[in-house]
Order: structure tokens, then sequence, then C-alpha cells
């Protein structure tokens, strides 16, 4: 089978929903929720990559590039919340997070 | 089948099982890993798409500076990962339906009618590369029509490390420093003082 646009977006589709299921799965650990929104942002990335390539649109890969500095910073921030948790609480689970009982 | 579509089927396998490894690996060192080896195959999807630069960054910003900031948090934490690993059965029926029911709609958008009738979905030269470098054209574009957002995107990163700063520094009590500040601020005329010491009874 020829690569077409299609078989890149599946493959993004197919990578996103498995991030969500890792949301999902790992109630327990923050770490790999942190992870899984990488793989999503990595999913997302993919899919903007594709069609900048396919429709010969530069602006795809400027967003791509964007999105990836937002999840840089997302993830740095994320895991001082999760290094300052860990040091009041000495857990990572999600279930603890309940300070404000939302 | 060319060479490109054996990459494409290649890179994309190994991206989908390895980031299934990183949901659902026992030991989360292993996980970090794999997500490094998902990126990995993901930067090699960006370079057969024809984004050089950008799957160069990705190697930099993510397996260079993301992954290994993961990999610090996970051996400096002191986690048990046995316990950590208690709800993952519980939940498992409800993940995998949700994420059925999520890839069936994307999939289902894929192969909907107005995607086929507009035939981008089935498009499938080999993507038109340009003849300048992708570097070059990203940065005519990015310097230019974008310029306004790439300075915000620093923006965000300045406070991403400002905000990460302050929210993991902690001051200790009870810790000797030498503080600067305090040195340089000192009074001479009151570090120095003359007592008149009486015979045999010295001074509190």
């Amino acid at each position: 089978m020829t690569v077409s646009l299609g078989h890149f977006l599946t493959l993004g589709a197919i990578l996103f929903t498995i991030g969500v299921i890792g949301i999902f799965l790992n109630k327990k650990n923050v770490i790999i929720i942190l992870m899984s929104i990488e793989l999503i942002l990595l999913s997302v990335n993919l899919n903007f990559i594709a069609f900048s390539s396919y429709l010969n649109d530069i602006s795809g890969q400027v967003f791509a590039m964007f999105t990836l500095t937002v999840a840089a910073a997302e993830a740095a921030i994320g895991l001082a919340i999760l290094v300052s948790f860990f040091r009041n609480k000495a857990s990572i689970s999600v279930e603890n997070i309940n300070e404000m009982k939302g | 089948m060319t060479l490109y579509d054996l990459c494409f089927y290649f890179f994309s396998i190994v991206a989908v099982f390895s980031s299934l490894i990183v949901i659902s690996a026992k030991n989360t060192v292993h996980s970090v890993l794999f997500l490094i080896l998902s990126f990995i195959n993901g930067s090699a999807l960006f370079v057969l798409l024809g984004a050089e630069f950008l799957a160069m960054i990705l190697i930099v910003v993510y397996v260079g500076a993301v992954a290994v900031l993961f990999l610090f948090v996970v051996m400096m934490l002191d986690i048990n990962f046995v316990k950590i690993r208690e709800g993952f059965l519980q939940y498992m029926p409800l993940g995998i339906l949700l994420g059925v029911v999520l890839l069936t709609e994307l999939i289902l958008v894929l192969i909907s009618k107005k995607m086929m009738s507009s035939g981008l979905v089935e498009y499938s030269s080999i993507p038109n590369f340009s003849q300048n470098e992708n570097t070059k054209d990203l940065g005519e574009v990015l310097y230019t029509d974008y310029f306004l957002l790439f300075q915000l995107s620093g923006f965000i990163l300045l406070i991403a490390m400002i905000g990460s700063i302050t929210l993991t520094l902690r001051t200790r009590s009870g810790v000797k420093k030498q503080n600067i500040f305090d040195q340089v601020n000192l009074d001479s005329k009151n570090q120095i003082v003359k007592k008149k010491v009486p015979l045999n009874k010295g001074i509190e």
C-alpha cells in the first residue's frame, strides 16, 4: 500500500488514543500521566506536519514548533509541581490531590 | 512497496508499540526509556514528511531535555512502584472502552464522505519537498509573519523557567550559609567595642 496522508493521520489517531488510554489506566502515577500528555502532543504534531507537508504549506511546521515549546514548558512546570507535591505528601497518586476538597 | 513505504511502516509500528509499553510498563524508568524510543521514531517520521528541522528539534528538546528531566524526577522520587500499579486492572475495561470509542470516531472522520471526496486522504505522492532547505523555509516565515508568536513562545519558556524554580526552591531553616548582603551592610562602628576589663572579673 502506498503511503498517503491518510496513513499519517491514522497513525496520529492511534498515538492520540494510546495517550488518552494511558491517562485512564495510570490514575496512581502522575509521571505516566505527564508522559501520556507528551504522547498526545507528539501525535498532534505529527498531524500538523503531515498536513503541512502534503498541502505544501510551511505554517503547519511553525505551529508544530510552538506546540513543542508549550509542551516543554508544560513538562517543566508539571514536574516541578510533582516534586513539590511529593515533598509534602510523600506520594504521587492523583487520588491524594484533594487539598481543595473539590 | 517503495523504500519510503517500508520506512513509514517500520517507524510507525515501532512508535505504536513503544508508546503502548510507555503506558503499560511496570517500571516507570522503562516507560521513560520507551518514551524516548517513540520520540526518536516520531522524529524519523518527521524526516519522512520533509520536516528535518523539527525532527532534529524533537530529538534535542524531547530526548535531550524533557525525557532526561523525566528520568531525573523518576529516579529522585522514592516511589513504591508496586503500590502504584494497584488501580491498573480496575480502570482497564473503562480505559479500553473509551479508547476504542475514540479511535473509531477519529477513523470515522477520516473515512467520512467529505474527507474522501476532497481527495486529500488518498493524496499519496511523496510530499513535495521544497528546493530550499527546510530550516531556511521555516526561518523565513517564523521571523516575519509569526514574529510576535515567536517572541511570545520565548516568554512562555521564561515564565516556565521562573515558575519551576520558584516551585521547587525552598529555604531550609538551621543551615549556616554565607549571606553576602548582610556582611556588606554591617556597620563598622558597631563591630569592635572597646571595654575596660576589671581585674579578676572579666566580662560576660
